[in-house]
């Protein structure tokens, strides 16, 4: 005889479970409802774009027909998931851990947690990896480094561990910003004259790897995360306002990787 | 197609990815904060939505559109470059608008502007509309992207854009109203993610390869750099024009 769940202590009833059921599901759907049109009318251009460059100007079909349309249903169909579980689970947990940080009071463990989510989710993205790579080779190539294997790959390395600290420490300037409520744009006009400082000094084959790697930083999962973060401090501390201090830890994101790689660039030179 | 293979690596790349995220959390939430969550069920659905949105996403992205953009880009330099004139307007013609299409709409189609987007949307009460500043930053990614090629071609220095953009920012920023500043710095920083990168940097590498002159090292990179000066521009711009019209009307 199969054992009976229902007769363990705080074990939802029947009627509860199918009610719990009713209600968490109806309201997921109807998520995924909105986000598919949505994900539809976001992915109309491209598809438009593409078509009109091949048939008109290129004059000729794709090769592949059914591949590509699958492909291209599979783009639709995890645009509408990310952004069904966008507003599920990323901002609320972000906003929601945002406001226990300022309940807990304590400006050390807020800062630690924003340095840990910049370094963490930079330190191992794809992209960032790959143009890392890119930068040792140009190094070698360039004579400013040994041209063999294991000084390349140690060259990649510190700039990737320069890059993720350089947006672990922007995240905790933006926040410290967020938690004073000083205005943005001395931040960022200032870290834009140092760049152009920076550009002045800094070996010719780093410049535009400095600048790319600004862009390549944040990722699809870290932005929303660190939204939530910004707009959920501004939120619960009282005298800050959302649109004008919540958001700009971003902005600071893309600024100092090109501080920091510049920086390395000028030292390893 | 190998598609078994294709799922197995971008559903490993993406765990490995998002890693990092959940430890961070699971460790600051359980351990210093010391909270449980208020709907677990829910949080973890949604996370298991974004991670399998993603892989879908990236798989999508790697058999459809990849392909037929690089492809692209390279029948396009091809014509352009074997037209025996060289610099002129004419023969680059269908690339700048190449440039500035596949800036605009994988602008409009990158998850981490709609995150943001709707965000601000939903914090400013609706006083600043999701779609129009989606298609303010994409306008600002298609010019800039334009601009890196013509510098490209003409083989012109980076940096003179790049700071030219970041002064105009400067001024627009004294000038626009304030609380639109930090939202457009950081749509900036949003535009260029896993949908714009491949594929601009198709284009700028296949350019500098393919254009006589042009150092593919030096060249080559930089291209998406274009992309965040002027889509701040760009959002400052479509805030003030906001603002000018409430006045006027």
């Amino acid at each position: 005889m199969a054992f009976n769940f229902q007769l363990l202590p705080g074990f939802p009833s029947r009627p509860q479970l199918r009610s719990a059921f009713r209600f968490r599901i109806s309201p997921i759907l109807r998520n995924l409802l909105s986000a598919l049109t949505d994900s539809i009318r976001d992915l109309t251009p491209i598809i438009t774009v593409i078509a009109f460059f091949q048939i008109v100007v290129l004059g000729q079909a794709p090769d592949d027909l059914m591949t590509i349309i699958a492909g291209m249903l599979c783009v639709a169909a995890g645009l509408t998931l990310f952004v069904a579980g966008l507003e599920m689970a990323l901002f609320p947990l972000g906003e929601s851990m945002a406001n226990g940080f300022v309940h807990k009071g304590s400006p050390t463990a807020l800062l630690a947690f924003a340095f840990a989510l910049g370094f963490g989710t930079t330190v191992a993205e794809p992209a960032l990896i790959a143009v890392c790579a890119e930068a040792a080779r140009a190094a070698a190539e360039a004579g400013v480094i040994a041209e063999d294997p294991a000084a390349i790959a140690r060259y990649a390395l510190e700039l990737r561990y320069v890059v993720a600290f350089s947006v672990g420490l922007a995240i905790v300037i933006g926040v410290v910003r967020i938690l004073k409520g000083w205005p943005i744009h001395w931040l960022i006009i200032g870290g834009y004259v140092l760049v152009v400082v920076m550009t002045a000094f800094a070996p010719r084959e780093i410049i535009s790897i400095a600048y790319d790697s600004g862009a390549v930083t944040t990722s699809t999962i870290t932005v929303p995360m660190v939204t939530a973060l910004g707009v959920g401090l501004a939120s619960s501390i009282r005298g800050r306002n959302p649109m004008l201090d919540g958001f700009g830890l971003i902005a600071f994101a893309s600024l100092t990787p090109m501080i920091f790689v510049m920086g390395y660039g000028v030292v390893t030179n | 197609m190998d598609w078994a293979g294709l799922t197995f690596s971008t559903l490993f790349g993406t765990l490995r990815d998002v890693l990092p995220i959940v430890l961070v959390v699971v460790v600051f939430q359980f351990l210093v904060l010391r909270r449980s969550l208020a709907n677990p069920a829910r949080v973890l659905t949604g996370f298991v939505f974004v991670v399998l949105g993603i892989v879908l996403f990236l798989i999508g992205l790697e058999t459809a559109i990849f392909p037929l953009g690089r492809g692209m880009a390279e029948q396009l330099i091809a014509q352009a470059t074997a037209g025996a004139d060289g610099q002129g307007w004419l023969s680059y013609g269908w690339i700048y608008l190449f440039a500035f299409a596949i800036g605009f709409s994988t602008t409009m189609a990158e998850p981490s502007l709609i995150a943001v987007a709707g965000k601000a949307g939903e914090i400013s009460g609706g006083s600043v509309g999701v779609l129009g500043l989606r298609i303010a930053v994409a306008l600002g990614v298609a010019t800039g992207i334009t601009l890196g090629v013509y510098r490209i071609i003409y083989g012109l220095p980076m940096h003179w854009f790049i700071i030219a953009g970041y002064i105009v920012v400067v001024i627009q920023t004294a000038m626009a109203p304030r609380k639109m500043v930090p939202l457009a710095y950081d749509s900036g920083g949003v535009t260029t993610s896993t949908v714009t990168v491949p594929l601009v940097a198709a284009l700028g590498l296949g350019l500098a390869g393919a254009v006589p002159g042009r150092n593919p090292l030096i060249d080559g990179f930089g291209l998406i750099a274009f992309a965040a000066p002027f889509a701040i521009i760009s959002v400052l711009a479509y805030s003030q024009l906001s603002v000018y019209m409430a006045r006027k009307g």
